[in-house]
């Protein structure tokens, strides 16, 4: 399958689930990818796992401007240009109630989820203007259209990137530049199984188990549900999509109440 | 590599516009696809051109209709796994005040209720099998509004809420349920709608039109197609309860854009 053919793709978090399962499906429909993250161990896991002349791998601090100027020359000097920034870094921080949460965590989950996401924006955009067009896609989450008590730092952050992509969308829309969000519910993540562990220590798979029946399918989403629908927004495929979210939940924002089995 | 290998699909409002691009599309992808239209001739006319279709004259409005046209589809494609739940009408462009009630019966009466008489003919069909993907098409009028335009409206704004409950009673079961949201797209519906802003000539209402539009320009229905393809195919596998907006960026805006 060829349907990233020709395209050059920047992905942040891409060694995480979503980021990792993104970079193995644009690489396999003939993108070329550079994954971005701050972990550079799990970087040359995938780096190894992957491998090959269209993927390669940058340990970066998203927070950091001139290190996103670096990741995002580094993917143009390597591939010849970015079509495609897959924003996708970022952290839960503390499960905390409001009156609780340590504004130190607060300000670091902004600057990663919502800071490091803008930085990004803001710097492919010469790129894709350069080419004549490209698509970013931001991960928000189902958080980003509603709320779970005692996570204010990550609901505010995932609400905020939509507006960040409305507005962005907006002002790129006449220059060919589409600009989108993921909003993922609960998926078979690295990040989810940190939070199943700290949720229960001794017994981190029933907290799997109670989460999936808050989803009317059920379960939870496979790493590469999510990355389809990355795809399909990365893609010329969705070229009248912009300025939207764009749910991949199980249901979970459908509803507010127990579903029937 | 065909994305909907053999998949069984049934396309309302399926002999022009969005609904006849779904079709070409899902047949271009390997699916055996029934087109239902109340337009007999629209359906001679889109079967000459793409000899694969199978059509079928129906009015959704009808119930006996419906049953008619789910148990033919389940005759004549071994059953149905994909549904685009796509036929509509336009309402009058009239204010509220002066609005007749006849023009808010017939929109709701299709845009509505004859959506949901499919829907629940195809719940029988599909539930007992446990898969399948029904797309209900909305429009950015099933989240925002537009003067002028209150069946039209209110109808597209129900069928956000049709498709939730559905999905959330279907998801234990296999069936997702979602909304296919376009915005101003160059279809025979539209037509009408832009000879009206600058009297008789629909090209010159296309581009006042489309300065409203982020991406200034209508959409293609093969763009929102493609839409369709995502949702009917099994990529889509985690998708249910959602909206699907492809608009040019018309609901990310309320006001003017910068070129």
């Amino acid at each position: 399958m060829d349907r990233l053919a020709g395209k050059v793709a920047v992905i942040t978090g891409g060694a995480g689930g979503f980021g990792a399962a993104a970079a193995r499906l644009f690489v396999e429909e003939g993108g070329k990818v550079l994954a971005v993250d701050r972990d550079a161990e799990a970087l040359g896991r995938l780096e190894a796992e992957i491998g090959g002349d269209s993927f390669a791998v940058y340990a970066a601090d998203i927070t950091q401007a001139d290190q996103v100027d670096a990741y995002t020359a580094a993917a143009a000097d390597r591939f010849g240009g970015i079509d495609i920034a897959l924003l996708n870094a970022g952290v839960t921080g503390p499960k905390t109630l409001l009156e609780d949460y340590p504004v130190e965590a607060f300000d670091q989950v902004l600057a990663i989820n919502l800071r490091g996401a803008w930085l990004g924006l803001r710097a492919v955009i010469p790129y894709m203007k350069r080419r004549g067009g490209g698509s970013v896609v931001v991960t928000s989450s189902i958080q980003g259209l509603s709320a779970i008590p005692g996570t204010s730092g990550y609901t505010t952050t995932k609400h905020a990137v939509i507006g960040m992509m409305k507005g962005a969308a907006l002002e790129l829309a006449a220059h060919n530049i589409r600009v989108n969000t993921v909003n993922p519910g609960y998926g078979d993540t690295p990040m989810m199984q940190r939070i199943h562990a700290a949720a229960a220590p001794g017994n981190p798979g029933a907290v799997e188990v109670a989460l999936s029946q808050e989803v009317p399918m059920r379960r939870y989403a496979r790493a590469d549900e999510v990355a389809r629908l990355m795809l399909f927004l990365a893609s010329d495929a969705s070229s009248y999509c912009t300025g939207a979210a764009y749910p991949v939940d199980g249901g979970i924002l459908a509803s507010w109440a127990k579903t029937p089995d | 590599m065909a994305r909907l290998d053999k998949k069984a699909c049934l396309v309302t409002g399926g002999a022009s516009g969005i609904g006849l691009a779904a079709a070409q599309v899902f047949a271009r992808e390997g699916g055996k696809v029934m087109i239902a239209d109340r337009n007999q001739a629209a359906l001679d006319a889109a079967v000459a051109a793409n000899p694969g279709l199978i059509p079928y004259a129906v009015d959704v409005s009808d119930p006996a209709e419906v049953e008619a046209m789910v148990r033919a589809a389940v005759d004549r494609l071994g059953g149905v796994e994909v549904a685009v739940l796509n036929a509509g009408v336009g309402s009058a462009g009239t204010p509220l005040d002066g609005h007749s009630i006849e023009d808010f019966d017939r929109v709701i009466g299709v845009n509505l209720r004859g959506v949901w008489l499919c829907l629940r003919e195809l719940v029988k069909v599909m539930k007992p099998r446990g898969r399948g993907s029904i797309m209900l098409t909305a429009s950015i009028h099933g989240h925002a509004a537009r003067t002028l335009a209150s069946p039209y409206t209110t109808a597209k704004h129900g069928l956000v809420g049709m498709a939730k409950g559905a999905a959330l009673e279907l998801a234990a079961h296999g069936v997702r349920v979602n909304t296919v949201d376009p915005g101003f797209t160059d279809t025979p519906l539209l037509a009408g709608a832009l000879s009206a802003i600058v009297p008789g000539d629909a090209e010159a209402g296309a581009a006042v039109l489309s300065r409203a539009i982020p991406m200034r320009r209508l959409g293609r229905p093969e763009e929102v197609a493609e839409v369709m393809l995502f949702l009917a195919s099994d990529e889509s596998s985690y998708c249910t309860g959602a909206s699907f907006a492809v608009d040019g960026g018309v609901l990310a805006a309320w006001g003017p854009t910068p070129d």
